[in-house]
């Protein structure tokens, strides 16, 4: 469980595969359905912001613990174009792309931890985590 | 994967199996958009208890959907969305405005018969208003 899952994104079907796989990680560190969902519904906005504006990219998925708390993290990175105005790329609404401009914003919303870097015409990476209390 | 299309009577229903990628829910859009008009369906029910997760476009697919259909004389409804789903879409702020939703296949197709008969109704008022001119 230490070890990193490497998800690469470059096609529609790479990302319900990354969702997926985030889900199946999810459920291996115990955290329960509305959860998994919760998860997998965030790599998925993350998986599609690679699409639309890298066109590449990857997603890597690991757990990791805290003290007494677990977490999935999801680390999506492409060398796209970098995000200009991090403080607005997480508004609800902004979007440069057409898009409804929720993916960030609903990514940010669904999970616990959330941090954007990116350097303009270099790329960005995104790491978001979600937490469970481990009971002893 | 294709997602398969039964027709029953004056209805179209369509049957999500399985985790659907961008490509499949544009070519179940178009095979909806397609078969409303070929059968000519009053009604269109898209079952999506199968999906795990839907995210901004799939939303906004089924969407779509609803309102292609409606411009071709069929109202939609969609059936079966899962509790963690409904939770995980208010928080990314998906909605479906516009668009009916039930809870399952019974529920859709009663929706559907409802709206049937209020059409008839409508008519026979328009009717009888024609009378008496």
């Amino acid at each position: 469980m230490v070890d990193e899952l490497l998800v690469p994104v470059a096609s529609d079907v790479d990302v319900v595969h990354a969702r997926q796989r985030g889900r199946e990680l999810a459920a291996v560190a115990g955290f329960g359905s509305g959860d998994q969902t919760v998860i997998a519904a965030a790599i998925s906005e993350i998986a599609r912001n690679i699409l639309m504006y890298a066109k590449r990219g990857e997603i890597a998925l690991s757990v990791t613990t805290n003290g007494d708390r677990q977490g999935v993290v999801v680390v999506a990175r492409d060398q796209g174009p970098g995000i200009k105005d991090v403080t607005r790329a997480v508004q609800d609404g902004f979007s440069t792309s057409g898009g409804l401009g929720l993916g960030l914003p609903g990514a940010r919303r669904l999970m616990d931890d959330f941090e954007i870097a990116s350097v303009p015409g270099q790329g960005t990476t995104v790491t978001m985590k979600k937490w469970r209390r481990l009971h002893a | 994967m294709e997602v398969p299309i039964l027709k029953q009577g004056q209805y179209l229903i369509a049957s999500i199996q399985s985790a659907l990628t961008d490509a499949d829910l544009s070519q179940l859009r178009e095979a909806l958009v397609e078969r409303v008009g070929r059968f000519r369906s009053r009604g269109v029910i898209v079952d999506v208890t199968a999906l795990d997760v839907m995210d901004s476009f799939a939303v906004r697919t089924l969407r779509d959907i609803a309102h292609m259909a409606r411009l071709r004389g069929a109202e939609t409804v969609i059936v079966g969305i899962q509790p963690e789903v409904a939770f995980a879409m208010v928080q990314l702020g998906l909605t479906l405005k516009g668009v009916a939703t039930a809870l399952d296949l019974e529920e859709g197709l009663a929706f559907l018969d409802k709206q049937a008969q209020g059409r008839i109704a409508g008519k026979r008022i328009q009717g009888s208003i024609d009378h008496g001119r």
